[in-house]
């Protein structure tokens, strides 16, 4: 079973759909305690950083103890800048920092050029992958995903997947058992089921 | 690089596609999963469903509407047509809509997409805007374009943004239904004046007119509804031409 983390940042229909139609069994915990039978947590998120502050301690502790007991933890888009050690969206809000480096906002021109780039990025854009991946396994360097953010992460040890706005970012990270994905794999059509379907592979 | 986006838009009352739809291959033209699906194949790369339906006991039957379409798809659905109330907006999103457009509810009261953005994100909230000419301006219009508001339409579309609109629909009335091509002028007053995404709607008629509304209306995505229906012109070809310009599309 999947624990899909509801704290309260915004909807979860398309998640559960599309996890649903790549075979994963999902329940919302009621709590921190209710992640003990987790088979693997997503961490969802949208909109601001600082709504992660309802992610406090208790929250923080049962994850931890789900990852020593080598259950995998995905987090995605809000989730994913979770992941890091916190953004200059929420300066007083800390991130559960198991990848190195603070989100920031993008930039609102393209540096080599001073083209105007509107923030948010949102839309479809491409990705490149630095290293191999299992998250990424058979989808092609160059793939189209779903963006919608305005803050992006800096690139990590654990980044294995980049795209580029104004600023090289963290697309995709896989850090041990550590996974969380910039995009919305939810709204990214055949490849964002290929990229769930990947980390659904390494709980089974 | 980020894609331009094309749009296609399901016109529906009472659950059926209105419009005619003429596609090949198609069991059931007017449904709308029938038809999301074959968007989907073709490489569309967003749905809107804009929901005319007046009555009551018709609008719980769109929840069933949005549900089917949605399980068709793994892309961005956006509903509008009638939402309200907050909880018009919940119902929709619960139903499986990952984005809600507002028009006259927003204009009457800004501040629902202010609660909008804090439940939902920004990215779930897409204000529509209804724009007709009058002399050197454009007019918000209300009510399925059947009434003046008394918003210029770029002052509007500033402060939807500053309420927490995360994306412009915009549709041009002169040029809705015509043909003759988005109005480019109006697209880029627009885009100009605003950091979020604006969809160019209204008017499209042919390929050129995409590339047109891109280029000069600097659109950041484009919707259509009858161009693709009609099947006269695939969303695939569509890509292609634009590709040939020079512009970025999801391949």
């Amino acid at each position: 079973m999947i624990a899909l983390v509801d704290y309260g940042a915004g909807n979860l229909t398309s998640v559960r759909k599309v996890l649903g139609a790549v075979g994963a069994e999902v329940y919302t915990p009621s709590g921190p305690d209710d992640l003990a039978r987790a088979t693997g947590v997503i961490v969802p998120g949208v909109g601001h950083f600082e709504s992660t502050r309802s992610l406090g301690q208790p929250w923080r502790h049962a994850i931890l103890e789900r990852l020593e007991q080598g259950r995998p933890l995905l987090g995605i888009c809000v989730g994913l800048q979770w992941l890091f050690e916190g953004s200059t969206e929420a300066p007083g809000v800390s991130g559960f920092g198991v990848c190195r480096g603070t989100c920031d906002r993008l930039p609102d021109a393209e540096p080599s050029t001073g083209a105007r780039l509107k923030v948010p990025h949102m839309g479809w854009d491409t990705l490149a992958f630095p290293r191999p991946s299992r998250l990424f396994d058979g989808v092609p360097a160059g793939s189209y995903v779903y963006y919608a953010h305005s803050f992006a992460a800096p690139l990590a040890r654990g980044t294995v997947a980049t795209s580029s706005y104004g600023v090289e970012f963290t697309a995709g990270v896989e850090d041990g058992l550590v996974s969380g994905l910039q995009f919305h794999p939810e709204l990214s059509g055949t490849v964002g089921l290929r990229v769930l379907r990947n980390w659904l592979e390494g709980i089974r | 690089m980020l894609a331009r986006r094309i749009i296609a838009c399901l016109d529906v009352r009472d659950g059926r596609v209105v419009k005619g739809v003429q596609f090949e291959g198609l069991r059931d033209a007017g449904d709308p999963a029938e038809l999301a699906r074959r968007y989907d194949a073709e490489g569309i790369d967003e749905v809107v469903i804009l929901d005319v339906t007046a009555t009551l006991e018709a609008r719980q039957a769109r929840a069933q509407t949005i549900g089917a379409v949605s399980r068709q798809l793994f892309l961005p659905l956006c509903v509008g047509g009638g939402i309200r109330t907050e909880d018009d907006a919940a119902a929709v999103i619960e139903a499986g809509a990952d984005k809600v457009s507002l028009n006259s509810a927003a204009l009457a009261e800004p501040a629902l997409l202010t609660r909008l953005a804090r439940r939902y994100g920004s990215q779930a909230v897409v204000v529509a805007i209804d724009a007709k000419r009058q002399d050197d301006r454009w007019i918000a219009y209300t009510r399925s374009g059947s009434a003046a508001s008394s918003r210029e339409v770029v002052a509007w579309a500033r402060d939807a943004e500053a309420a927490g609109a995360g994306e412009i629909l915009l549709t041009s009335m002169d040029r809705d239904g015509t043909k003759s091509g988005f109005d480019c002028a109006l697209t880029a007053a627009v885009s100009d004046a605003v950091s979020i995404p604006v969809i160019a709607s209204g008017g499209a008629g042919s390929f050129e007119h995409f590339a047109e509304v891109f280029e000069t209306g600097h659109a950041d995505a484009a919707l259509a509804a009858s161009i693709f229906h009609f099947n006269t012109h695939g969303v695939a070809e569509l890509k292609q031409f634009l590709r040939a310009r020079g512009l970025e599309v999801r391949s």
